[in-house]
């Protein structure tokens, strides 16, 4: 059923309907909408057979979904930025136990400087902890994708990471057609763990294993993760048939037929990139996008497949690494590897900096023009930097930067406007 | 089932052989039918307190709830002793997540275990003090908070002993660790640090706090069954020698841990929603020095250039516990006999 419907309450109500066991729930903006409706559910009863925990701190709540898992149960909860990074010990224990745990991760900025708004920062600093990575692009997608990632996590005993921009996608009221019970249940089985505490049949779970079996294990769990690149496109097809709706799968291409830019992107995000692509394709420039759906395990075939014929990649990354650049770039430059092209980095939208069309419109055209350097930050105000260097080169006590910076921005009003909620 | 008190003392030690009791007032570990919660065959070292006080509590808790128990183990020397894979000393279901999260972890399950319908189920969770006092201190004041199905049993032997032993907050003040040495004017652990982790439970009104020691495990075990046959979160802080950390001879776990009680160091009590409801009373008062003696850890306060002063405010802090816990029964005091 269609339905006009913020983010957040159709992801809970889409989780609600996946007959979650134990939900555990620590607040962090921007994930608190979905787990305060979810927790609603759960008092009103109409989330029957449910366990809600307000817990302590997120390295709780990922805790209290690893016991909770173990014992048999389907385990949910959410969060987002710092509270991820607080739970990541537990995050790296729930899938090196092989916990079918699915969480929301309602993307956001990592301090400091503190900053509450959208970016990739936090999915891309947990990318080698041994969950799936799934990227929502739109509303709908995300409700859909929390569906298949139950399904997923608990047939191949991984934990899933369903990852949705925060505020741009979680706070965001628009149509999303709604799943109904009926439709869930024939796409969930219940669950049925491959290990479990249980009496009748005692095991030890999350026993110390040393060097003569540790490589073997962590490579069942690479073997499990390719898997997985088998399982995401089957049991998006299946949700296709069951629902008549493409959601999920491994990436999507969008005119790239006859492409020679492709760009690359994560999330939310790509609908901007379509639009600005259109534009230049209406001046005559063959642009095509390509979002990745799949982040881990990563769709490197795919990926080559889809970008085998294009001239120059660009890879459009709400992330980056500190000392070297583009995090998804890497990926996709190994994806690529022995064949000619230029890859081309540009860092975008960090600490929730507003990707504007007519932004993405001059970088393509630099693009197509071959003027983009490999890597570029797109509306970065570089005299603003250059002013805060000469600053620090001057005073040795120059104070926080972050605030240098900002005194500057509301002294030099020509600035950009970027960010803010 | 009504207790009588026992009073036997055929030896210096007031040992008591099970044979003596009637039988309802034995310990689990003399019936032929006990489960057998840790096998043996684990690596734990010769004379540790913790795989005794581990095993008399679970077999215990075992009884108490019809063999329906669940462990969950926080990261320290009973998980690392009793596995690793593929051996495994554990015969009842048992989960290791982390060393901070036992406590949580344990709620998962308790939860779990409530939305499926398996209330006959109960969970125990178990750490060591440095899991219990330090890294797992937020989770288990979570839990407590909450009120969780839980029983945490804190196996303190008052240090990370198997990291090698350094300081945790459960080291006491002069205890040499490798992170408090021995040196300079104040050697060991400073004073007035460290958590009085019981207490901290009580404050939380929680069901049931109680505490306990390897030297009287029929003790243990009863505080075990009282702890089973109530629900919401409930706390038993066990004191279990390590001849390793504390440079005890193997020999002396019990007669070192009775010596904690008996000093007055190691407060022997229960408390039911935040109110203390008994006292274990000192049957014999020492003073520290008997305690201390037999301890390597405290070796720098005697011989060669001895610190009677250091000495003076352990046994301050003892007598401490005596007034506030009211840890002698002046009516029936003994006095002291040779053992």
């Amino acid at each position: 059923m269609l339905r006009q419907i913020e983010g957040s309450k159709a992801i809970a109500e889409t989780v609600a309907l996946c007959r979650p066991e134990v939900v555990c729930a620590y607040p962090i903006s921007p994930q608190t909408h979905i787990i305060e409706a979810v927790g609603a559910m759960v008092k009103s009863g109409r989330l029957a057979q449910c366990e809600f925990i307000n817990v302590e701190s997120e390295f709780a709540a990922m805790s209290v979904a690893i016991g909770a898992s173990a014992t048999g149960a389907r385990a949910y909860t959410a969060t987002a930025s710092q509270g991820l990074l607080f739970m990541l010990e537990a995050v790296f224990n729930a899938s090196g136990l092989g916990l079918p745990i699915v969480m929301t991760l309602a993307n956001r900025a990592i301090g400091a400087p503190i900053n509450i708004w959208n970016d990739h920062s936090d999915a891309m600093a947990v990318r080698d902890a041994g969950w799936i990575q799934l990227f929502a692009e739109t509303n709908q997608e995300a409700a859909d994708l929390h569906v298949q990632a139950f399904r997923l996590a608990e047939e191949l005993s991984v934990p899933v990471m369903v990852c949705m921009d925060g505020f741009i996608l979680t706070h965001a009221v628009e149509g999303v057609d709604m799943l109904d019970q009926e439709t869930v249940d024939a796409f969930l089985p219940p669950y049925e763990p491959r290990q479990v505490l249980d009496v009748d049949d005692p095991v030890s779970i999350g026993a110390m294993v040393g060097p003569e079996a540790f490589e073997e294990v962590r490579y069942l769990a690479y073997l499990r993760q390719r898997d997985a690149l088998e399982r995401i496109p089957e049991i998006a097809r299946e949700f296709t048939q069951l629902t008549g709706r493409e959601s999920g799968g491994l990436i999507r291409s969008y005119r790239t037929d006859d492409a020679e830019i492709i760009v690359v992107a994560l999330g939310s995000v790509l609908g901007t990139i379509k639009d600005a692509v259109d534009i230049r394709r209406d001046a005559g420039e063959r642009i095509g996008v390509v979002g990745i759906t799949a982040f881990r395990p990563f769709p490197s075939e795919a990926v080559r497949a889809a970008l085998a014929q294009a001239r120059q990649v660009v890879v459009l990354e709400k992330s980056f690494s500190t000392g070297f650049g583009g995090v998804l770039s890497t990926d996709v430059a190994m994806s690529m590897r022995d064949l000619d092209f230029d890859l081309r980095t540009v860092i975008a939208g960090l600490g929730g900096r507003a990707i504007t069309r007519r932004s993405l419109e001059d970088m393509l055209k630099r693009a197509n023009d071959d003027e983009l350097e490999p890597l570029t930050f797109l509306d970065l105000d570089h005299d603003a930097v250059e002013r805060e260097r000469e600053r620090m080169r001057k005073v040795r006590r120059s104070g926080p930067s972050a605030e240098n910076l900002l005194r500057d921005r509301a002294a030099f009003s020509s600035l950009p406007r970027g960010g803010g909620a | 089932m009504t207790r009588q008190p026992v009073h036997f003392y055929q030896v210096g030690s007031f040992a008591v052989g099970n044979r003596l009791l009637s039988a309802d007032d034995r310990t689990v570990q003399s019936l032929r039918e006990r489960t057998n919660s840790i096998d043996s065959g684990h690596r734990a070292c010769q004379g540790c307190g913790e795989a005794l006080g581990a095993r008399y509590a679970l077999d215990a808790a075992m009884r108490a709830t019809n063999d329906r128990v669940v462990a969950v183990n926080a990261t320290g020397c009973l998980e690392v002793f009793s596995t690793p894979y593929p051996e495994t000393s554990w015969r009842i279901p048992w989960l290791h997540s982390l060393f901070g999260n036992a406590p949580a972890v344990a709620t998962g399950v308790a939860a779990a275990l409530r939305v499926k319908g398996k209330s006959d189920v109960r969970v125990v969770a178990q750490a060591g003090d440095g899991g219990t006092v330090d890294i797992g201190f937020g989770a288990l004041s979570g839990m407590f908070e909450r009120n969780d199905d839980v029983l945490f049993i804190c196996y303190d032997n008052e240090g990370y002993m198997n990291t090698g032993v350094q300081r945790s907050a459960a080291t006491p003040p002069a205890a040499r660790t490798a992170t408090t040495d021995a040196v300079g004017p104040e050697p060991g652990n400073v004073f007035g640090t460290g958590k009085d982790l019981p207490r901290i439970a009580m404050a939380h009104d929680i069901p049931y706090v109680a505490t306990a020691t390897v030297a009287d495990l029929h003790d243990l075990e009863r505080k075990v069954e009282r702890a089973m046959e109530l629900h919401g979160a409930r706390y038993l802080h066990v004191l279990v020698p390590c001849p390793l950390g504390w440079g005890t001879a193997s020999n002396d776990t019990i007669h070192v841990a009775r010596l904690a009680k008996e000093s007055g160091l190691f407060p022997v009590f229960e408390a039911e929603n935040g109110t203390l409801t008994s006292v274990s009373t000192i049957r014999r008062r020492v003073p520290v020095e008997q305690y201390l003696l037999l301890q390597r850890r405290y070796g720098h306060l005697f011989g060669k250039n001895p610190r009677p002063d250091i000495v003076a405010r352990i046994q301050a802090m003892a007598d401490e516990n005596i007034a506030r816990y009211g840890l002698v029964d002046e009516s029936t005091e003994s006095t002291e006999v040779n053992a």
